[in-house]
C-alpha cells in the first residue's frame, strides 16, 4: 500500500491529537459490574488498544468515550473539556464499528461525505474532502459503490475513512478487524495504523485479538473486571506481564507445578526466580513461555522430571512448537524450525527452562479466551 | 490495494454428469406448481379469453360495455376502499411492528403480537362481518351501550354496511398484515446505523430523514401495495356486509355470474375479472421491483 494523499488534502482532514483522560469510569449493568474504576490517560496522537476477553469491560469504556452510554460515576475528558454529559453527535468522535455500519442506500462516497453533510459542509467541499478520505484509504476508485458492491475490508476502509472526514478529536474503533478473514485482518490492521499516524489522531482501539493488539498499538491496556490489569508497551506486556491473568491472556504460558521457596519456585529440580519474590512459600504454578523452554535430544534420555516424549509440531514459519509429553503434563518449547524439524513425533528429548524471572498462579483456573 | 476482483479469472462451470438431468429438488415443489397452475392460471386464461368473447366469436364487447357508469363506480369504489384501508392499515401497522421491533425481541410483546398477526392475518368472510355486526351494528351492543349514553355512531345512516364500515372491517386484517410484512424489515436495521449517525453529529431527526426513512421506505411503500392488493380483491367481507348493489369489482362480479334476474352475463363478469387482474398484476410488479431493493439493503 502506498500513501499518495496530496498533503495539501491530508492537512484539511488531520486535525492534531488531544490528550484524553479517562478517570476511575463505572458501570453497572443490572448488578454486574462492567467497568470498576476504571482510569486512562491517552497522549495526543497515542494509540491505545484495550484487549481483554469478552464481558471484561473494554467496549463499554470505547462507548463510555463515544457517549453512546453513559457512565455511573467518573468522568471522560477530551482535549481538556469534560464531555461526560455530552451526547454522542456533540463530542466529536469518529467511530467505526465491528461490521455493517455503513449505510447501505448511500455510496462510498456519500458514506464518507454524511458527517460533512451532518456539519453543514457545502457540497463541494464534501465531495472534495469525501475523495480525499477515500483517497487516503486508498480507495478512490471505488467512490460509486454501494456497501454490498464491497468487500468486508473494503467497508471497513470507508468505514475509517467516514469516521476521519469529521475531523474528529478522537477515533475509537470498535472490534474493526474481526469480522474479516485472517488475510485481510493482517492487511487492515497495517492501514489503519498508517493512516492513524498519518492523521495524528489519538485513538482507542478495543479487540480481543492480543495480536492485533500489540501489533498495532503504541499501548497496550490489558482488562479483566472492568479493569485494567496492565498498561504498558506491547514489548513490556508480552515479556514482563504483571500479573498472572495478562501472562496467560497475552502470548502462551506453559502452567508448570512448582514448589515457592525462598524467592524461587523450584519446578522439577529447576529453580527459577520470582517476579515478586517476596511470595509466600508453598506450592504454586509457575508461568513459563514456551520461548523459555529449550529441548535437546541427545545425551540422558531415558527417565528423569524433564524427559519426555515429542508428540506434535506446530509450524509457524520461522519458528515451530513443539509439543513434549512429560508424563503428567504437557510442556509447549517455541523453536527455530530448523532445530524443529529434527524432532519428529516420538523422539524422546529433554528440556531446559531458561532461567528468567517468573510469575506464580496460586490459582487453578485459567482466565477465559476470548 | 485490495482489488474488487480479477477479471481474468473465470468460472469455471461444474461439469454435468451424464449430459441434461432434471434437477431432483423440483420435484418437492411439483405439486404446488401443479395446484397453482390448475387454480391460477388455467382460470386467469379462461377469464382472459372469456373476456374477449363475444357470442359469435372473438369481440371486444364486454371490454367496452365496462364503460358504465356503474361499473365504473365500482372500480372507483374498490380503488378507494383499498387505498384507504391500505393506507390506514400500513401507516397503523407500521406503528405496532415499530413498537415491537423496539422492544425485546424474545419478549411476551413481540410473541403475542406475531402469533395474534398471523392468525388474524387471515381473519374475514363472515366471521367478520358478523364480529362488527354484533359490536357496531345497528343493534350491536357496542352501539346500543353508546346509544343509551346519548351518543349514536349512525345518526347520518348505517355507515357500516357502506364504504367507510367496508374501510373499518378490512383494517381488522389489513393492519396485521402490514406488521407480517413489514418487522422483517423494521428488524433489519442495524442500530450501528443510528450510533454511526450519532457519531458523525446527526440527531434523531437526521437519522430518521437520511437514514432509516429512506431505507424503509421502498419496504413501507412495497407493504402498502401488498394491503392494497389484498383488500382490492377481498371479497367474502364485503359479500357478508352487504347484500345489495354493485358497490365493489368482486361483488359486482360475483353478481354477473350468479344473478337470477336476467342480469346474468358471464362475459361481463370475466371483463371485470381482467381488469382487476391486469391492476393487481400491475401493483404485485411494483411490490416486488420495493422488494428487491428492500432486501438488497436490509439483510
Amino acid at each position: 500500500m502506498t500513501t499518495t494523499v496530496a498533503a495539501a488534502g491530508l492537512g484539511t482532514a488531520a486535525r492534531a491529537g488531544v490528550e484524553v483522560r479517562l478517570e476511575n469510569l463505572q458501570r453497572r449493568y443490572a448488578g454486574v459490574t462492567a467497568l470498576d474504576g476504571l482510569s486512562l490517560t491517552m497522549a495526543p496522537g497515542e494509540l491505545v488498544a484495550l484487549l481483554g476477553p469478552s464481558g471484561c469491560g473494554k467496549t463499554t469504556a470505547l462507548r463510555l468515550v463515544a457517549g453512546l452510554e453513559q457512565a455511573d460515576s467518573g468522568r471522560v475528558v477530551v482535549g481538556g473539556e469534560d464531555v461526560t454529559g455530552q451526547p454522542t453527535n456533540k463530542r466529536d468522535v469518529g467511530m467505526v464499528f465491528q461490521a455493517y455500519s455503513l449505510f447501505p442506500h448511500l455510496t462510498a462516497w456519500q458514506n464518507v461525505a454524511f458527517g460533512l453533510q451532518m456539519r453543514k459542509v457545502d457540497a463541494r467541499q464534501r465531495r472534495q474532502r469525501a475523495g480525499e478520505m477515500l483517497e487516503l484509504v486508498g480507495l478512490s476508485g471505488f467512490a460509486d459503490r454501494f456497501a454490498h458492491q464491497l468487500s468486508g475490508g473494503q467497508q471497513q476502509r470507508v468505514a475509517l475513512a467516514r469516521a476521519l472526514a469529521i475531523q474528529p478529536k478522537v477515533l475509537l474503533l470498535d472490534e474493526p478487524l474481526s469480522a474479516l478473514d485472517a488475510k485481510v485482518r493482517a492487511r487492515l490492521r497495517d492501514e489503519i495504523r498508517r493512516v492513524q499516524l498519518e492523521v495524528g489522531i489519538t485513538t482507542l482501539f478495543v479487540t480481543h485479538d492480543q495480536e492485533e493488539a500489540l501489533a498495532i498499538a503504541d499501548r497496550v491496556g490489558v482488562m479483566h473486571s472492568g479493569r485494567i490489569e496492565q498498561l504498558g508497551p506491547p514489548t513490556t506486556i508480552y515479556s514482563r506481564p504483571a500479573t498472572p491473568f495478562v501472562a496467560e491472556f497475552v502470548g502462551l504460558t506453559n502452567r508448570l507445578p512448582g514448589v515457592v521457596r525462598g524467592g524461587e519456585v523450584d519446578v522439577r529440580g529447576t529453580r527459577l526466580p520470582l517476579v515478586q519474590p517476596d511470595a509466600a512459600d508453598g506450592p504454586a504454578i509457575a508461568l513459563v513461555r514456551p520461548e523459555a523452554v529449550t529441548v535437546a535430544s541427545g545425551g540422558e534420555t531415558a527417565a528423569g522430571p524433564l524427559v519426555g516424549t515429542v508428540i506434535a509440531t506446530a509450524f509457524l514459519g520461522a519458528t515451530s512448537r513443539v509439543s513434549i509429553d512429560l508424563g503428567d503434563l504437557t510442556v509447549l518449547a517455541q523453536l527455530p524450525t530448523s532445530e524443529a524439524t529434527a524432532l519428529p513425533a516420538g523422539t524422546r528429548v529433554r528440556i531446559a527452562i531458561r532461567p528468567d524471572p517468573v510469575l506464580i498462579s496460586r490459582d487453578e483456573a485459567a482466565p477465559e479466551r476470548a | 490495494m485490495i482489488a474488487a476482483g480479477n477479471p481474468d479469472v473465470k468460472t469455471a462451470r461444474r461439469p454435468r454428469e451424464g449430459g441434461r438431468r432434471f434437477p431432483l429438488h423440483w420435484i418437492g415443489a411439483l405439486p404446488f406448481l401443479i395446484y397453482v397452475a390448475l387454480f391460477l392460471l388455467l382460470p386467469t386464461a379462461i377469464v382472459v379469453v372469456g373476456a374477449f368473447a363475444g357470442k359469435a366469436g372473438p369481440s371486444l364487447s364486454n371490454i367496452t360495455d365496462l364503460n358504465q357508469g356503474f361499473l365504473l363506480n365500482a372500480f372507483f369504489s374498490s380503488l378507494l376502499i383499498s387505498t384507504a384501508s391500505a393506507v390506514v392499515g400500513a401507516v397503523a401497522g407500521a406503528l405496532l411492528a415499530y413498537a415491537v421491533a423496539t422492544g425485546n425481541p424474545r419478549g411476551v410483546l413481540r410473541r403475542v403480537v406475531s402469533s395474534a398477526c398471523g392468525v388474524l392475518a387471515q381473519f374475514g368472510g363472515v366471521t367478520l362481518a358478523f364480529a362488527f355486526i354484533a359490536t357496531i351494528g345497528s343493534v350491536g351492543f357496542i352501539r346500543l351501550w353508546l346509544q343509551e349514553r346519548g351518543i349514536d355512531i349512525f345518526a347520518n345512516g348505517v355507515w357500516l354496511t357502506e364504504l367507510p364500515g367496508l374501510v373499518l372491517v378490512y383494517t381488522y386484517f389489513q393492519i396485521p398484515l402490514m406488521v407480517l410484512v413489514f418487522l422483517p424489515a423494521l428488524d433489519g436495521i442495524r442500530p450501528q446505523w443510528r450510533e454511526a449517525t450519532e457519531s458523525l453529529g446527526g440527531g434523531t431527526w437526521h437519522y430518521w430523514r437520511y437514514v432509516a426513512g429512506p431505507l424503509l421506505a421502498p419496504a413501507f411503500l412495497g407493504a402498502t401495495l401488498l394491503l392494497f392488493a389484498n383488500a382490492f380483491s377481498a371479497y367474502a367481507t364485503a359479500a357478508a356486509l352487504i347484500s345489495q348493489g354493485n358497490p365493489i369489482v368482486p361483488i359486482a362480479i360475483s353478481n354477473f355470474l350468479t344473478s337470477e334476474t336476467g342480469r346474468n352475463n358471464p362475459g361481463l363478469a370475466q371483463a371485470l375479472a381482467l381488469g382487476m387482474v391486469v391492476i393487481v398484476a400491475i401493483v404485485m410488479a411494483l411490490y416486488a421491483l420495493l422488494q428487491r431493493r428492500t432486501s438488497r439493503w436490509l439483510r
